[in-house]
């Protein structure tokens, strides 16, 4: 049967950080009640369309989904259970932010079922949590830390780095502080300046710098160092684990395997009929729920993907990964074998130059590779 | 139509900035030409140019009629030439259209390079040359010592010179007495068949093509049906007239007169400066002698920035070199720009002006790449090639000798810049000919390769003379010389456009500065890039550009995807500006840039 990974997008945060470009609001009041029905909905539209299927993952992405009533996250669940087939053993993971009150609400989220933790730590240096515009202290955040540790077999936490006046030595002990609490993955992002958001005009306007290139490139490789350390493998650009610790349902997005996108502003990527489908669901809160409430679902747009654009979008999530592309899956997805997808001088000027390592069965970008990915990607799949 | 006895046609020639414009609106001024609320400054300058950088490119004629004091109304045919060394040959052709000039001379300034070369073209041509001093009213000025030195430097006699200002206008009464008086009346038979000069054309957005004539002999109508004799082209006139400064229509040109004709001519072609304009159906048995045609001395590659206006530069080109005839393009095509033209100008300001005016007048992005000069290559197999383009330069090996084009420079200066003036021309590997001294001004004069003048020569020796120092030059043949082609390689792949001809002496350091240039122009990007100059296989320079260190999108999820891949196919897009060498993509900004530091 195939194999289907399950996301739901809570749009709702306390407050909206500065430099955040999700789809996610503030909101006065949330009809728990309207929303946990409207899921509910929305998840049989999608059993009825993609039929017979075995959830691997299910993951409550947000916004901030700690704000979520526990019972709608266990009835979303129960929801997914009853239209597909979801193991017993699946990853069902939950973004949580670290304030006190969410911090409350973990052990009532993992009763309703969630077995990972996301905890979107950023920072463990306040005046850093105050940059970023974030809604919790230190304090607060090593209590859900600890908290999470406690009661999760499964926990990871979001870090932030390369933040204006931070040096790679600020920026090591901040690392070394996180691992004390021994999580068995870390997603470490470097600070990105997103169109739109208040950190883009603020840096634009000269309020605080970023460092250059050359020095972004020392805090990555000193990140990548530390966290080999401490036995945490870069398996994604920006992300590491123990062995097996590997976040399940992303390694769907990058292994460009099939997942359906619930509720407002949800992307989805499912292969209907023998051609991939890219789903979007309606990003206003509102609107989405009235065309649930109307149709049954809040799709805006299902558009067909040509073999080109799968194609790179297959190249562009693959490659991000240590293991790289995988040829025969490549070939399954796109329909065509990788070696006659791309140039072939392309992919040999590129191993000449030791930027992508090409075997037998796979494809990835070197460590030199990865750093520069998105100008190799430009090249190799630019005519 | 006006009895030749009362035209007057002169032309008003001097070194650049001695007052020839200024001049000109006074003359209009005091003979009522325009009314006062038209006047402005220097009004015969009307390209916003020309009246941005205050100089004339283009000469001017205007007809005025004069009330002498002998009672009598006379036609006056002003021409105000241009006066910088890159425009002499507008000068002489206005002067085949006059009988006389108006030698100006700035009262303070005195002799300058131009004075003396433009009155010796006014004196070719048969000239009556009258002397002016100008610029009385300022505290410098020596109308005595001046005089003098016009009697000493240009050898006419200037004791009874008059002295002006165009400025105030005092003095300029005079000026037209002394025109009424002393130059020769034209002549010619109005029952001649015509026989007229064709001075001048130009594009006009609403007229169409307009030919400015001077007519000889027989008379020219509206409606009458001509012939451009080396054209072979006939055409019917609609119009008739002249400017005095406004355009205004006449019912004939007679004999002597200066005026201009439309035709719908459409062909920009059949109106040849030189041509001679006769009557289809009664033509002249003899054409005009015409002008010796120019010769450019400095050439460039211009290409379109967007090549979708390459057919929009083609058209500009041709209403251009309507207007000035002076200039010359042809079809070119290059590896790092894409199509565009290869063209010969008269001098750097010459080129510096076309390339302005395509801009403006034409609203053209331009690149231009570096100004050189034409070489005379001897092949071994015994053939002559005429290079117009380094990056046309043959294989070394086929290569028997080479010939550079050589100038001789005439310069004046005060005494106490020239050291320096001669310390520049040694360092360009000038040969000194004649030092001599007029009071405290030296004149010498100097052959050069042109090649070292076309780069920057003439803004050095204007600094290192506080602007002091004059020029003047004309060509002096070519001479063999070790010349050599630098070509400058990215990623091994050979830059068409930045190449150069240089002697073998700066090859090294105008080489290595290229590299350097390209080097801090050239983004860093996913493969390391060796950018080098080289002389056949021997490297002289390298630079390398680093390859990027970091350019990764640390966050890459479900949702991200799409909004990934289109930014994606917009790199992609982007990639279409860039030039390929080899693995490397270039923008073409970079060598744009590169082009235009080499300027400096
Ligand atoms: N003080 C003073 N300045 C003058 C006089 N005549 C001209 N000028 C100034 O000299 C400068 C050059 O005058 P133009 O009439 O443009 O000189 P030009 O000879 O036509 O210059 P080109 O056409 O570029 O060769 C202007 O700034 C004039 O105002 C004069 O009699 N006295
Ligand atoms: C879906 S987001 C937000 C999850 C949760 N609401 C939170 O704020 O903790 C997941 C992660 O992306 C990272 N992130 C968001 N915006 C970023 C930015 N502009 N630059 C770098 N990382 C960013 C943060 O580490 C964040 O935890
Ligand atoms: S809490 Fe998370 S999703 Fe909400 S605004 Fe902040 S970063 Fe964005
Ligand atoms: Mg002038």
């Amino acid at each position: 049967m195939a194999q289907l990974a399950v996301y739901i997008h809570w749009p709702y945060c306390l407050n909206k950080c500065p430099y955040c470009d999700f789809n996610s609001h503030v909101a006065e009041t949330i009809d728990h009640a309207v929303w946990q029905r409207s899921y509910g909905r929305e998840i049989a539209y999608w059993a009825d369309r993609i039929g017979p299927a075995n959830v691997t993952s299910v993951f409550f992405g947000g916004g901030t989904p700690s704000l979520m009533a526990p019972d709608s996250v266990a009835a979303c669940l129960q929801a997914v259970a009853s239209a597909w087939d979801l193991a017993d053993d699946a990853e069902i993971t939950l973004e949580a932010n670290p304030t006190s009150v969410e911090t409350g609400k973990l052990a009532a989220f993992r009763a309703a079922g969630v077995n990972r933790l996301s905890l979107g730590v950023q920072a463990l240096n306040g005046a850093a949590l105050n940059f970023l515009g974030r809604q919790h202290d230190v304090a607060e955040t090593r209590v859900a830390i600890e908290t999470a540790a406690q009661l999760f077999d499964h926990w990871s936490m979001d870090l932030i780095y390369a933040r204006p006046d931070q040096t790679v030595a600020d920026w090591i002990s901040e690392l070394e502080d996180a691992l004390t609490y021994e999580p068995e993955h870390i997603s470490a992002y470097q600070l990105t300046i997103e169109k739109g958001t208040p950190f883009f005009a603020d840096h634009r306007a000269g309020v605080f710098e970023l460092p250059e290139e050359e020095a972004g490139a020392a805090f990555y490789d000193e990140t990548n160092a530390r966290l080999q350390d401490a036995g945490l493998a870069r398996y994604e650009i920006s992300n590491y684990a123990r062995p097996g610790a590997e976040s399940q349902h992303n390694l769907a997005y990058w292994f460009a395997r099939d997942y359906v996108g619930i509720g407002p502003g949800a992307h989805g990527r499912l292969m209907l009929n023998g051609a991939v489908r890219a789903t979007r669901q309606i990003a206003a809160p509102a609107g989405w729920l009235d065309a649930v409430q109307r149709d049954g679902h809040g799709t805006q747009e299902e558009a067909m993907l040509d073999v080109l654009q799968l194609r790179d979008e297959v190249a562009m999530m693959g490659l991000r990964l240590s293991t790289g592309i995988d040829k025969a899956a490549f070939a399954a997805r796109v329909g065509i074998p990788f070696e006659r997808a791309f140039s072939q001088t392309r992919l040999l000027s590129l191993q000449a130059e030791g930027l992508l390592a090409i075997d037998a069965h796979s494809a990835r970008a070197t460590a030199q590779g990865l750093v520069r990915l998105n100008s190799l990607l430009v090249y190799l799949l630019s005519r | 139509m006006t009895d030749p006895t009362l035209i007057r046609n002169f032309a008003i020639v001097a070194h650049i900035d001695h007052g020839k414009s200024t001049l000109a609106d006074r003359l209009i001024e005091v003979c009522g030409g325009l009314s006062e609320r038209e006047m402005k400054s220097q009004v015969l300058d009307s390209m916003e140019l020309e009246r941005e950088r205050g100089i004339t490119i283009k000469a001017q004629t205007v007809r005025l009629a004069y009330k002498a004091r002998d009672g009598l109304t006379y036609q006056l045919n002003l021409m105000d030439t241009p006066g910088h060394v890159d425009f002499t040959y507008e000068v002489s052709r206005s002067l085949s259209a006059c009988e006389g000039s108006i030698l100006l001379v700035d009262a303070s300034q005195g002799v300058e390079a131009q004075t003396l070369a433009n009155a010796y073209l006014a004196i070719e041509a048969g000239h009556e040359v009258v002397p002016v001093l100008n610029k009385i009213d300022l505290p410098a000025a020596e109308p005595q010592r001046i005089k003098a030195q016009i009697e000493e430097v240009v050898g006419i006699a200037a004791e009874d010179a008059l002295e002006i200002s165009a400025k105030t206008g005092e003095g300029v009464a005079e000026v037209l007495e002394t025109l009424v008086e002393k130059l020769p009346a034209p002549v010619g038979d109005r029952t001649k068949p015509l026989q007229a000069l064709l001075v001048d054309s130009w594009y006009d957005s609403y007229l169409g093509v307009v030919t400015l004539v001077r007519v000889r002999e027989g008379v020219l109508r509206p409606g009458q049906k001509i012939l451009m004799m080396a054209a072979g082209r006939s055409y019917k006139v609609d119009q008739v007239g002249v400017f005095t400064p406004a355009r205004e229509n006449v019912d004939e040109l007679g004999p002597g007169e200066v005026g201009f004709l439309t035709a719908s001519i459409k062909t920009v072609a059949d109106c040849q400066v030189g041509d001679t304009v006769t009557d289809d159906g009664n033509p002249t048995q003899s054409a005009l002698d015409g002008f010796k045609p120019s010769v450019p001395v400095v050439f460039c590659s211009l290409f379109p920035a967007d090549a979708a206006d390459y057919e929009d530069l083609r058209e500009s080109l041709a209403k251009l070199r309507l207007n000035d005839s002076s200039f010359v393009f042809e079809p070119e095509n290059s590896q790092a720009l894409g199509v565009g033209f290869r063209c010969g100008f008269l001098g750097l300001l010459h080129m510096e002006i076309v390339q302005e005016r395509l801009d403006r007048e034409f609203d053209l992005n331009l690149i231009a790449t570096a100004p050189s000069v034409v070489y005379r290559l001897h092949m071994r197999n015994g053939s002559l090639l005429e290079l117009h383009n380094p990056s046309d330069y043959p294989d070394v090996m086929k290569i028997a000798s080479i010939e550079e084009p050589w100038i001789k420079a005439s310069i004046m200066v005060p005494d106490q810049y020239l050291g320096a003036i001669l310390s520049l021309c040694t360092e360009r590997r000038g040969e000194q000919v004649e030092l001599t001294y007029v009071g405290n001004r030296a004149m010498v004069i100097y052959r050069l390769p042109l090649n070292e003048v076309v780069f920057d020569f003439y803004d050095r020796l204007k600094s290192v003379s506080s602007g002091y120092a004059s020029l003047d030059y004309e060509l002096d043949g070519f001479r063999e010389s070790d010349l050599v082609k630098v070509t400058i390689l990215v990623n091994a792949e050979p830059i068409d456009a930045l190449s150069l001809i240089v002697h073998e002496s700066s090859a090294e350091p105008r080489g290595r500065a290229m590299c350097q240039r390209l080097k801090d122009l050239v983004p860093r990007q996913l493969f390391k890039i060796a950018i080098q100059a080289a002389i056949g296989g021997k490297v002289i320079a390298r630079e390398t550009v680093g390859a990027m260190r970091k350019d990764v999108t640390a966050k890459c999820y479900g949702g991200d995807a799409t909004r990934k891949r289109k930014l994606l196919d917009k790199q992609k897009k982007g990639k279409k500006r860039m030039r390929q060498f080899g693995n490397v993509e270039i923008p073409q900004s970079a060598f744009i840039s590169a082009l235009k530091m080499s300027e400096d």
